[in-house]
Formats: C-alpha cells, structure tokens, sequence
C-alpha cells in the first residue's frame, strides 16, 4: 500500500481528536461525571447557534466562545438543580440538555434564513471531508486542513491544561474533601474541566460530531480502567486506545465505505467488549461448577 | 386569536389525530418515566433512545423500504439488547453507572450512524423518511403510523395501571415483593419492556435526544407537588400532556417550528415552576421558611441576653448595648425589637429595653432549654462543660415540650447547669 496523504492526515486529525477527549475522559470518568460530559455535548448547541448567528461564520471565535459559555451554563444548573431544588443527579442532568438541546434545534429554525447549521451536523459530523476543507492565508498559502489544525491546537490546551494542573485534578478527582483542606479551590478547577471540554467538543463537533466525542471521552477511558487501577498506565492506555482505534476506524469505513467517525465508535465498542469479557467478573459457569477453592463453602 | 380558537375547537381531524397520539404517547412516557425515575434510572431512558438507532436502520435494510412494523420491531430488539447489557455490564464489572449508560449510548449510537451512512451511500430514494424516526416529527406522522402508535401507547398505559400494586413494589421495596412472593425478575423485565416501547414510539415524535425528557422531566417535577404515587402519576401525566399539546399548538401556528423541542421547552417551564413555587419544598417557600426560622432564632438570642441581664442584678440593656452585642446585625436586631415590643414581650423606658411579665416566662423557657440541654450532654454524653454551649445554642430553638419534659424526667429535676447556673422554671423568684 503506498503512502495516503489523506488518509494519513484523517488518520492523525482522529488520533489527536480522541486522545484530547480520552484524557478529558479519564478525569471526567472519575469524578464520576461521565454523564455530565454527554449532556455537555448536547447543550453546547445553543451557544454554537448563537455564535454563528453573531459571527455570521462557522469557524469564528465568536461559536467558541459561545459553545465555552454555554458550557459552563450546563454545568452550572445541573448543579443548581442538584444542590439548590434538590433534584437527583441523573434527573438533572436529563432535565438541563433536554432543555438546552432543545431551544438549539428553536434557534436553528427560528435563524433557518441566516444559519447554515442543522442538527444532524452537530449529531453526526464526517471526518472525511477533512482534506479538502483547507486553511490558506490571504496571501493565498495552503496550511493544509483547517481542522487538523483546530484538533492540534485543542490538543495542545488539553495536554498543557492536564500538565499544569495535574496535581489539582488528581486530588479534587480522588479526595474533594482533602483537597479543600490543602486549599485547592475544587469548583474552580471543576468548571476549568467543564469549560475545556465545552471547547473540545466545540472544536470536534465539525469533525466527529457531538455523540460521538461523547464516545471519545467515555469509551477509551472506560476500557482502560478494566485494564488498570493507577493513573499514569490509564492515561497511557487511553492514548494507545485512541491512535488505534483511529487507524482501524478509518480503514475499516474505506473498507466497507461507511462513516470513518462512526466506525471509531464501533472499533472501539469492540475494544470494550473484549476487555469486559477478559476482564469481568466471571461468571459461574466460566469457572467449572466444582467450588474447589471455597474451603468455608457449605 | 383565530388560530387558537381553530385549533382548541378541533375542527381540523388531522389535528385531532395528532393531538389524541400526543396525548396517548405523554401519558404512556410519563407513566413509563416516573416509575424509573422514583427507580433512580432516570438515565437508562436515554441511553435506550440512543441505542435504538442501529435496530432502526436494520428493520429498515430488512424490509427495504420505510415499514413501521419492521422499524419498530428493530428498534425495540436493539433498546432491549442495549438495556440487558447495561445491567449486566453492572454486575460483572467494576465501572460506575453512568460511566456504562454513556459508554453504551454514545457505542450504539456510533454503530447505528455507520449503518445509516451506509443506507445513505446505497442512494435508496425512500431513506429521507429514516430521518423523521431520528429527530422526530410529530406534525409528520401518518393517521395509519398513529393508529399503531396510539395503540402501543395504550397497551403501557393499561398495563401499568393494570399491575401498579407489582411496579410500586418494584420501586418502593423490592426485597419485601420478593418476600411476600412475587415474582420480581418477571415483574422489572416487564417493565424494561415497556420502557423500550415507550421510548421506541415516542422518538418518532420528540427524536433520539430528546426522547429523555419526555421520560424524566414530567416525573421530576410532579415529585415536587406531591409524596403520593397515584397523584404523582396522575400529575406527571398532565403537564407531559398539557405541554404536547401547547408543543403542537405552537409548531402549528408558526409551521416552520418543530414541535418536538417546543414540547421539551413547555415541560421545562412547568418543572422550574415547579421547582421555584412548589409549597413544601420549592426553592422559595424554602428561602422564606429558612429566613422565618433564622429571624426566630435571633428573637430568641435577644429574649435570652435581656434575661441573663436580669439574672446579673440589672434591670435591662440599655439599646446600644443590644446592638453591640450583634455586630453587623443592625437591620436584623432593630427588626427583632420592633417585633418583640410590638408583642409585648419587652418594654423600652428611656432608652432601656427590659422583659415584660409575658416576655420573663418566654425567656425563662429558652434559657431552660438551654440549661438542660447543656446539662444533658455533660451528664449523659459525657462532653466537658466547655463543649455544650454550642450545640445547646443550637437545639434550644428545636427541643419541644415532650422532648422537655423527658429530658427533666432523665435528669430528675435538675436546679444546676454545668456552669452552676440556676436553672429557671415558673416557680423561679426572679421576677
């Protein structure tokens, strides 16, 4: 087979793509938040429409700022419904994206005229236009994708993010209570957390889509925690996830000429499951059915 | 106006039809909804949503073409398939909850999009309709789809009513259903079956996204009206029914509003309301009962003082010095005193507040309170004397009269407090 630049660039672009939210992921996962992370991903929809419609651009900073925003939004009326109406955890989360996912989809079709977005784009997204989608400069010089370029700078962030506040993340994740005690302010970096996911998934909506990144953040974390206990290993597994599931991915949907994003997914479902299988509980009937090893056994 | 009355007299039959699905399809989810939300698995609602979407696209490369019975039959497999994993993946390893309702929503979902972009490459013309069943088109749905529809919806709606004795010991105790003999496996996969079906119907109106809140939202905000499961039901089933009607009223007078996201906006409205207005435990009469009580405790701190004064030898505290004692309370303490003056509790004399004969026996109860309380820890709880002040400051505006007489029962009568102060009872010859 011989060298595929396009091929090699999508392959790359999904790489960084699902090691930014892998490592996002594994904080998110926990803390426990895995679910905070999916409604993000949704609410982030009205904050995109509104940039756009203010911008009168997809790629402005403008929907970045707006999606960050909404973002922290999220987050902070799930914890609003939480703490202050006392509505339990999993209802919050549903009631807050339902909520803001919905007045998105109004906005879309109340801006129909102005905004070129629907909400199967934010849904789905396809990698796969990515090589002709170029950055050139006024001066007319080709950079190469635009969102190459978007997913190596989130990458950049998340891995400088994850760098600099490493030891706040590791505490407030594990023990909240002692990490207030060393006077680490643990809602300030939640809401950091929050709003770079908010930015990660803004800037991978075009490419991957939103339930997707989702995936991306959840998945390689989830299957790397079946492997290992201990953080450094778990981030370490997580990014091997995420190459490999980037290069199966992509040549499996050339393969059967399908969704390169959606067929990440599926790889990586597949990944999951034959983690579960090896490292899950084991069924009785897996072990034999004599209980030799029971000495106290009735 | 016209619209309104065109619409709210039913004239129109395609209106009916779809007003009756809505209907039918809000009771059928809130019912569905509420049980698992009081079950605590608010979230699998949604998962489910998710999951549905590969079996969509299987029943429909099955049948070739846009066959509800097939799409239904596809879905339904695919959100049972989803549901069963979910539990299982539970018992046999060691990840969290949600950590495997995300992983098994966003992994279906991915797999259904590669199917979908494979029917949508095939370039089979009758592939637009598929996306009506993903993000939902309730204006869109045919009379004969609705009959189908409305006819599942039906089936949930009778059979929970039917068994709602079964479901109530499903979530309330399962352990005491199991007890007294019912079958309780046979009972929750019946009700996991209900759930998909719910979910499986109501997509086509609302969509995979916000299919969750058709399920939670209702419930949640009934839960605020009421502690009993068959209002609650009954509650969560009108505002999901009022809102799908305002939902398809709204995408009906403005044609190019979807009705799916409006419902979700309407349910939300009636579930913040619920939250910020509702009279036990909404967030306002909670401000205000809070405030009442915090106003109460700062009367009872001030009765307190003028009476430790009197105990000193002196008459009452001259105004400032009760101001003094409550540094950054100004507005708080002159409120306080108007109050107490105006119920006659203290009088003020040039300048000198002091405690009238009603004020003295009020106080007197506090500062016993206090006394026994602090004596009680000491005695009972073994904590030194210089502990118990501030729990006592606390529980002295709580203790009630049983708990008063008891706690005089237990300490047979005490006339000291571990600070050697008397403790006051009417008899006292302090006045």
């Amino acid at each position: 087979m011989t060298f595929d630049s396009n091929a090699f660039l999508i392959i790359f672009t999904g790489s960084l793509i699902a090691i930014s939210c892998g490592f996002l992921g594994v904080f998110m996962m926990l803390r426990k938040m895995s679910m905070t992370g999916d409604a993000i991903s949704h609410a982030v929809l009205p904050g995109i429409v509104i940039g756009y419609f203010v911008s009168g651009s997809q790629r402005s900073l403008e929907v970045i700022i707006g999606a960050g925003f909404l973002g922290i939004l999220a987050t902070l009326m799930i914890d609003w419904l939480r703490k202050k109406a006392r509505v339990q955890l999993d209802a919050s989360i549903g009631i807050t994206f339902t909520l803001l996912f919905a007045i998105g989809i109004i906005l879309i079709n109340l801006l129909a005229y102005k905004v070129d977005l629907d909400q199967e784009c934010v849904l789905y997204g396809e990698i796969a236009y990515l090589p002709i989608d170029s950055w050139i400069t006024k001066s007319g010089l080709n950079l190469g994708p635009r969102i190459t370029w978007l997913a190596g700078l989130n990458f950049f962030f998340v891995i400088g993010f994850i760098y600099l506040l490493f030891k706040e993340l590791v505490l407030t994740s594990f023990d909240e209570n002692f990490s207030s005690v060393m006077g680490i302010p643990s809602k300030g970096v939640n809401l950091a957390l929050m709003s770079i996911v908010s930015y990660t998934t803004v800037s991978s909506f075009e490419s991957v889509g939103a339930i997707l990144v989702v995936a991306l953040l959840v998945v390689p974390p989830a299957t790397a925690f079946l492997w290992t206990k201990s953080l450094m290993p778990l981030l370490k597994l997580t990014a091997a996830m995420g190459i490999s599931i980037s290069v199966l991915g992509y040549y499996l949907a050339y393969w059967i000429d399908s969704s390169i994003a959606g067929m990440m997914v599926t790889v990586a479902g597949v990944f999951f499951g034959i983690s579960v299988l090896i490292h899950g509980k084991k069924p009785a009937w897996f072990r034999g059915t004599s209980p030799a090893n029971q000495p106290f056994g009735v | 106006m016209e619209d309104f009355i065109y619409f709210f007299t039913f004239q129109d039959p395609s209106i009916v039809w779809v007003v009756l699905g809505i209907t039918l399809l809000g009771i059928g989810s809130a019912y569905v909804g509420t049980f698992s939300f009081l079950d605590k698995k608010a979230l699998l609602g949604d998962a489910i949503s998710h999951a549905v979407l590969p079996g969509i696209c299987l029943g429909f490369m099955l049948a070739g073409e846009k066959n509800p019975v097939y799409i239904v039959t596809g879905a339904f497999l695919s959100g049972g398939v989803a549901t069963f994993l979910s539990s299982w993946l539970k018992r046999n390893t060691k990840l969290s909850e949600d950590t495997i309702i995300a992983t098994i929503l966003s992994v279906f979902f991915g797999f259904g999009i590669v199917l979908l972009t494979s029917l949508q490459k095939s370039g089979n013309p009758e592939i637009a309709g598929l996306n009506s069943f993903i993000f939902g088109n309730a204006i869109g749905i045919s009379e004969s789809d609705l009959m189908l529809y409305g006819g599942l919806s039906l089936v949930i709606i009778v059979v929970l009513t039917l068994m709602l004795k079964e479901f109530r010991l499903m979530v309330f105790d399962p352990e005491y259903g199991k007890a007294i003999g019912f079958p309780m496996k046979a009972i929750s996969f019946l009700f996991n079956v209900l759930m998909i079906l719910a979910v499986v119907i109501g997509i086509q109106a609302i969509g995979v996204v916000l299919m969750a809140a058709l399920l939670i939202t209702p419930g949640a905000a009934a839960r605020f009206w009421t502690d009993r499961l068959n209002p609650l039901l009954i509650l969560a089933a009108v505002f999901s029914v009022l809102s799908g009607i305002l939902g398809t009223y709204v995408s009906f007078v403005l044609p190019q509003m979807p009705t799916g996201p409006w419902v979700v906006v309407f349910l939300s409205m009636f579930a913040l309301i619920s939250f910020l207005i509702s009279p036990k435990s909404g967030i306002i009469s909670r401000y205000f009962s809070r405030k009442k009580y915090l106003r109460k405790t700062h009367r009872d701190h001030l009765m307190k003082a003028l009476y430790k004064a009197k105990e000193g030898g002196k008459n009452g505290l001259p105004v400032e010095e009760i101001y003094e004692l409550y540094p950054y309370q100004k507005a708080e303490t002159s409120k306080s005193i108007k109050y107490l003056d105006r119920s006659q509790f203290i009088v003020k004399n040039q300048y000198v507040i002091s405690l009238t004969e009603k004020g003295i026996s009020d106080a007197m109860r506090i500062v016993r309170l206090h006394r026994l309380w602090e004596l009680y820890l000491n005695e009972s709880m073994n904590i030194a004397p210089d502990h118990v002040h501030d729990s006592a400051e606390q529980l002295e505006h709580l203790i009630t009269p049983e708990l008063e007489a008891l706690l005089e029962k237990r300490l047979n009568y005490p006339t000291l407090d571990p600070h050697q102060e008397t403790i006051p009872r009417e008899n006292h010859d302090l006045r």
